[in-house]
């Protein structure tokens, strides 16, 4: 298990310097941890589609972006990212929790926890998963892919990874 | 005073401030009306005008940055509101034209005409909020506005005889919007 304090740190160091979002349980010692943080701001949101769109704003005006949501904020937010992000090309790092994964969630997660990975297929956003191991590698490349390709990028987060 | 109007006295009074031109209407008269790479003009995501402008005056302090959207758009995102007034970016000006209806689409009615927004952009802690109505106010609002410290508020009341006919489709692809919108915003301090 990482600590949310080396998350964030990762994410700082790989060169994420906007940060903005909306809570879950399973992100929420990673969003105290930004929000205490002297050397970043984080941004809370009132719904996921104002975060990408605070996101989009804070790109454009020279920083790279990360917005935090759960899985159900991904559909508040898929008209902003077809309809704003896809098409201008404003990239950000989405880290989404997964919650409902293998169908073990209460009721109100099962279905975006059975579909969001193929949601985000179908509208063509590209998305990973963290597990144990690869907290640091993905980071570092989500940054590159970010900024190279200037398209919004999913990492999953399921329960457990980070405290 | 009508769409065209105010549109019109707003963009005559602009230097190098950004403005987020909402979808719909207002994105193509701006066009229309005075082409500039600081304008960025929408033609999707309904109602983020004001969080993609909240994005930028936060981390662009220096710049004067103006949300240009309709009572439509800010009824779709009214969290954004609040979130603004919490966060008091000085740089943000915030002009709401309201002609009650969905003007886009063929004038189907807000709730404008019975809920005044501007009353929502008070108690959202906005540092400065004025309800307008003739075009002189606008233009004596809109050049205090944007020498003041904000975040400013103007609700503009107009009317709905909104002239279709004639107006412009922005030419300039979302890319091409989106880059020379950055180059106006990298380009100067």
């Amino acid at each position: 298990m990482h600590t949310s304090e080396d998350f964030a740190q990762e994410l700082i160091d790989s060169g994420y310097d906007f940060f903005t979002g909306v809570p879950c349980s399973i992100i929420g010692n990673l969003i105290t941890n930004l929000t205490d943080r002297p050397d970043v701001t984080y941004i809370p949101a009132v719904r996921e589609d104002a975060a990408v769109g605070v996101a989009s704003g804070a790109y454009m005006a020279g920083k790279v972006p990360v917005v935090l949501m759960q899985n159900s904020g991904l559909g508040q937010c898929l008209n902003t990212l077809t309809s704003l992000n896809l098409i201008y090309k404003l990239p950000c790092l989405i880290i989404v929790t997964w919650r409902g994964f293998e169908g073990k969630d209460a009721p109100e997660h099962l279905i975006m926890g059975r579909t969001c990975d193929k949601l985000l297929d179908t509208v063509g956003i590209p998305h990973h998963n963290f597990n144990h191991d690869n907290m640091k590698a993905l980071i570092n490349m989500s940054y590159k892919l970010v900024t190279e390709n200037r398209e919004p990028l999913v990492l999953f987060l399921k329960k457990g990874i980070i405290d | 005073m009508n769409y065209r109007e105010a549109i019109t006295t707003i963009t005559e009074l602009l230097e190098d401030q950004l403005v987020i031109c909402a979808n719909g209407l207002i994105s193509r008269e701006t066009f229309t009306i005075r082409d500039r790479a600081e304008n960025f003009y929408m033609i999707g995501s309904m109602g983020m005008a004001s969080s993609i402008g909240l994005g930028i005056a936060l981390s662009k302090p220096s710049r004067k940055t103006i949300v240009l959207e309709g009572d439509g758009n800010l009824l779709m995102n009214l969290g954004s509101l609040p979130m603004t007034g919490s966060l008091q970016p000085g740089n943000l000006l915030h002009i709401v034209l309201d002609n009650e209806v969905y003007a886009s689409t063929g004038n189907q009615p807000t709730i404008s005409n019975v809920i005044e927004l501007e009353e929502i952009a008070k108690s959202a802690k906005y540092a400065y909020v004025k309800r307008v109505t003739t075009n002189e106010d606008l233009k004596r609002e809109v050049i205090h506005t944007l020498k003041s410290e904000g975040p400013s508020f103007l609700l503009v009341k107009i009317s709905d005889n909104a002239e279709q006919i004639g107006i412009g489709r922005v030419t300039h692809s979302p890319e091409q919007i989106k880059e020379r919108f950055m180059s106006a915003i990298s380009g100067k301090r």
